[in-house]
């Protein structure tokens, strides 16, 4: 009955947990695989992204190209390896940001409760009314295309979702007899929030910021796709499809290599977060067994 | 007897949580089965009512004799039509037995005109009359009800009405006053225990309150970690637990007037499933275990007013 | 024996926020409550739901702020303590939960809930402490790095009482401690903190449903119904005087079969607090009640012998 589990152990293995189911390991190599690609794609690549050779365009697969060359005789699996850095960072560190600002305000609503918390839920509500892609493109409109543009679109997107989300695990653990237990002991407002609250709403928030982050790749390419995203020469996988749209049928490879690359990962993702929440488990293993 | 459990054995995938256990219960009686949590209660319940399948247990020894039927051998369609007309059941938890978004009136009426082919006039007139002998003040305006209006108390009377408005023989209550304040437990003990003698019922009544067993209980049977441990009469029960187990529950019960500190509990917990022990499952808790208590199963045997299954019941029953 | 908690006029005023289409409700939890608990006693405060003594016991521990009266610790008035003081004082007050499963974080080991009480107060924790915290409620020390999800509902109860003895308290207060678990479990438990309180000289504040249960482990019993204390018994044997401490000690089910009662009857059941009757709270229910008891409030009166019942006809 009584199994005796280092400190840490609940928290360093449920990733490793999660690894081992095999939709998760699946999963999980595609993601290390491409986050290894995109860090090392000046090593792993001879070509340059942006290397154009108009002779070579629109060469199917081969040897030389193993995904073919686009309109401008670009390599497009390099593009494409260049294209995921865009990609990547762009979502992980827009919802990075997203996640730590919902999360502040979120918990600080659901704690505090009254006017803060009405005056927070009221605009959360009204953000999360809109459709993420409308509310996005509203602020690339305003704040202009580009990098900088579209990961703040997505942060402010994405933002209700986490404040939300934090708010609710927050109103639910504060009725927790143990919190009242913390204060019976002298413990104050801040020792509270950051030693019960916010370790133990953290792990669903995280993992919907991990399913998030898969949404996030299709926005950031829907945007890219519209020409709003990262601008050329500086390749993204939206805007990559877009430049393949016009030659879907000459050369389809342009628009299907990408489009390839964010339905896999965009299912990679939704895959590793379910096995992520099974591994996890917070609330089986929080009651008795 | 109207029921007559034989050796009932439980299995559930491939564990075995209850095995050889033996009662039984006649018209007019109330038999209390008692034990700790996880001893095994509720899944008896289950199986003598015929819902093992609900939790992916089924029968795998053993008889269940109602009413000259054996029910271990019944498939489900044959089953079925007992549920509620002849047999009826009464759970824990009143706050999540009725459907909150249906009025208390045709939650009620729905059993006797299933069961009985009554007609929609007839079953309103017959929930009315069954709530007024529930002690219900009002009961017409209480079937125009929500059950969230309801207190507590008010809705487990509900739910006995629904357990009643078959006509059943047998009524099986499983913990029905646990969740309710002291003076209304009183007094829903005290409606079953009337409407048992007056209409000639048998209650199965589960409940881990030996003082309830002792008020109002006619048999007892008492259940450790999935087997029998004592099935005696009451009286000979109480006067001498010939159970270690039994005597240890017994003065588990505080109560004004026992000397201070003599209530000590039992030490330890009811084992899982997956880790009873060899021998009398109840050895590494008891008093007078010894040697022979680790090996070898205690069979039941016969004591005053009933069976016993101990290596020392003779000893405990002159202590 | 001097006092080491007194209570006077003490009162709650819940208020339930009001919606966009709801008024502002309010109900008062606690009404008017002078209470004492002698240095090294056990007083028991037994009621049904909605009595009033969970609040009671939050509000003796000042973990919700009284409306009005005053709480005394030691001489210390808590009502008007600030933030700094009040903390240091927590030191010599603690509780124990209800409920063994929430009371303790599901992140925690048994050596983090053990170590909070120190962490919380800025004190160190002596080497040690620990080890010397489990060998008291009876845990073994092997169980230090274990979490709350590994052990059973009286283990996870031992921890809880553990934690609210780490600082050395005076006053411990025991909120239906065994309420969740299982009689066996229930009597460890029991002897245990009544082990406790001889070996450590502890004053506990005891909160209970179950009037057998306060019988036996109480020096002093207090009756609280709809928020006011009606009843107080000197002595855990004294006889009931107000028609529901009664019906209380009537609910209480004998373990004999030999004596066999007739079931008290107490009809009815216990009024909502946000509407309260005119006069005595329990006249609805009182076999004894007339005119006067709906009319009027009956008042807490203490006779020589320390026993005191707020009822217009005394049994």
């Amino acid at each position: 009955m009584t199994t005796l589990a280092p400190r840490r152990a609940l928290k360093e293995t449920a990733i490793l947990r999660a690894l081992r189911s095999p939709t998760g390991i699946i999963a999980g190599v595609w993601l290390i695989a491409l986050v290894l690609m995109a860090i090392f794609a000046p090593i792993l690549t001879s070509y340059a992204f942006d290397a154009q050779n108009l002779p070579g365009a629109y060469a199917a697969p081969s040897a030389d190209h193993w995904l073919g060359t686009d309109e401008f005789g670009r390599d497009l699996l390099t593009r494409m390896m260049y294209g995921a850095r865009t990609s990547l960072s762009v979502s992980a560190i827009a919802i990075g940001i997203s996640v730590t600002a919902g999360m502040i305000l979120g918990a600080s609503a659901g704690y505090f409760g009254g006017r803060f918390d009405r005056a927070v839920t009221m605009v959360v509500d009204l953000t999360w009314s809109f459709p993420e892609i409308l509310v996005a493109l509203m602020l690339v409109a305003i704040i202009g295309p580009g990098v900088t543009g579209t990961m703040t679109a997505i942060a402010v997107a994405y933002l209700a979702q986490f404040t939300r989300l934090t708010r609710a695990q927050i109103m639910a653990i504060k009725g927790e007899t143990y919190v009242e237990a913390s204060r019976s002991l002298g413990a104050s407002d801040s020792y509270i929030v950051f030693h019960h609250l916010i370790p133990n709403a953290l792990a669903p928030v995280l993992v919907s910021a991990m399913l998030a982050t898969g949404d996030a790749i299709i926005l950031e390419a829907t945007l890219g796709f519209f020409g709003l995203g990262a601008q050329p020469p500086t390749p993204s996988w939206g805007g990559m499809m877009s430049s393949g749209t016009a030659q879907l049928f000459k050369a389809p490879w342009i628009i299907l290599f990408p489009g390839l690359a964010v339905a896999i990962t965009v299912i990679a993702i939704n895959l590793f977060g379910d096995a992520l929440i099974r591994a996890l488990d917070i609330r089986a293993k929080s009651r008795g067994t | 007897m109207l029921l007559d459990v034989k050796d009932l054995t439980v299995g559930i995938g491939i564990v075995e949580p209850l095995s050889g256990i033996s009662f039984a219960v006649d018209r007019g009686e109330i038999l209390g089965l008692v034990g700790e949590s996880g001893s095994g209660k509720s899944l008896t319940a289950l199986a003598v009512t015929g819902l093992l399948p609900l939790i992916g247990g089924r029968i795998t020894s053993g008889s269940v004799m109602f009413d000259g039927t054996d029910l271990a051998r019944l498939p489900e369609t044959k089953l079925r039509p007992l549920r509620g007309r002849r047999i009826g059941f009464i759970t824990q938890n009143p706050m999540t037995a009725l459907d909150p978004v249906q009025r208390i009136g045709p939650q009620v009426d729905v059993v006797a005109r299933m069961h009985l082919g009554l007609s929609a006039a007839a079953a309103r007139a017959k929930t009315v009359d069954l709530l007024t002998q529930l002690r219900i003040p009002e009961a017409a305006v209480i079937c125009d009800a929500y059950p969230h209006q309801l207190s507590g108390g008010m809705k487990q009377r509900i739910v006995i009405a629904m357990a009643l408005a078959g006509d059943p023989d047998l009524i099986v209550a499983d913990e029905p006053t646990t969740a309710l304040d002291v003076t209304v437990q009183a007094q829903i003990i005290h409606i079953l225990a009337t409407l048992v003698k007056e209409r000639g019922l048998a209650l199965i009544l589960i409940t881990h309150d030996m003082g309830v067993v002792a008020q109002i209980c006619d048999r007892v049977a008492v259940l450790y970690a999935g087997r029998l441990a004592e099935a005696r009469e009451v009286r000979p029960l109480f006067a001498a637990p010939a159970h270690p187990y039994t005597a240890a529950l017994i003065g588990c019960i505080p109560r004004a007037g026992i000397e201070p500190g003599a209530l000590k509990g039992i030490p330890g917990t009811v084992p899982g499933v997956a880790q009873y022990p060899t021998g009398c499952r109840f050895h590494p808790r008891c008093p007078k275990a010894t040697e022979i208590c680790l090996t070898a199963i205690p069979q039941i045997t016969p004591t005053p007013g009933g069976t016993v299954a101990c290596h020392h019941a003779l000893e405990v029953a002159i202590v | 024996m001097s006092d080491l908690v007194t209570l006077s006029g003490l009162s709650k005023r819940f208020v339930t926020p009001g919606g966009w289409l709801s008024k502002p409700r309010s109900m008062m939890a606690v009404r008017g409550v002078d209470l004492s608990i002698p240095k090294g006693g056990v007083v028991g405060v037994v009621g049904e739901s909605g009595c009033g003594k969970s609040t009671l016991a939050r509000l003796v521990l000042r973990l919700i702020d009284p409306t009005s009266g005053s709480i005394r610790f030691d001489g210390t008035e808590l009502t008007t303590l600030g933030t700094k003081e009040l903390r240091r004082i927590r030191r010599r007050m603690s509780m124990v939960f209800q409920d063994p499963y929430s009371s303790l974080d599901p992140r925690y080991t048994v050596s983090d809930v053990l170590t909070e009480p120190s962490a919380v107060q800025g004190a160190g924790l002596p080497e040690g402490r620990i080890g010397a915290l489990l060998d008291q409620v009876g845990l073994s020390r092997a169980m230090a790095q274990s979490y709350p999800h590994q052990m059973s509902g009286g283990q996870r109860q031992r921890v809880g009482i553990a934690r609210a003895l780490a600082m050395s308290p005076d006053l411990v207060v025991l909120d239906e401690p065994t309420a969740s678990l299982d009689v066996s479990i229930q009597a460890q438990i029991i002897a245990l903190l009544q082990g406790l309180q001889r070996d450590l000289g502890l004053t506990y504040l005891f909160i209970s449903h179950d009037l057998g249960l306060v019988r036996y482990f109480c020096d002093q019993i207090v009756v609280m119904y709809l928020g006011s204390v009606v009843e107080r018994l000197p002595h855990p044997a004294a006889a009931a005087r107000h028609p529901y401490t009664a019906a209380l000690m009537a609910s209480n089910f004998t373990p004999d079969p030999m004596q066999r009662r007739e079931l008290a009857s107490l009809t009815g059941e216990i009024p909502s607090a946000f509407a309260l009757p005119k006069g005595c709270a329990f006249a609805a229910r009182c076999p004894r009640a007339d005119a006067i008891c709906r009319a009027e409030v009956p008042e807490l009166k203490t006779d020589s012998g320390g026993h005191a019942a707020a009822c217009f006809h005394p049994i």
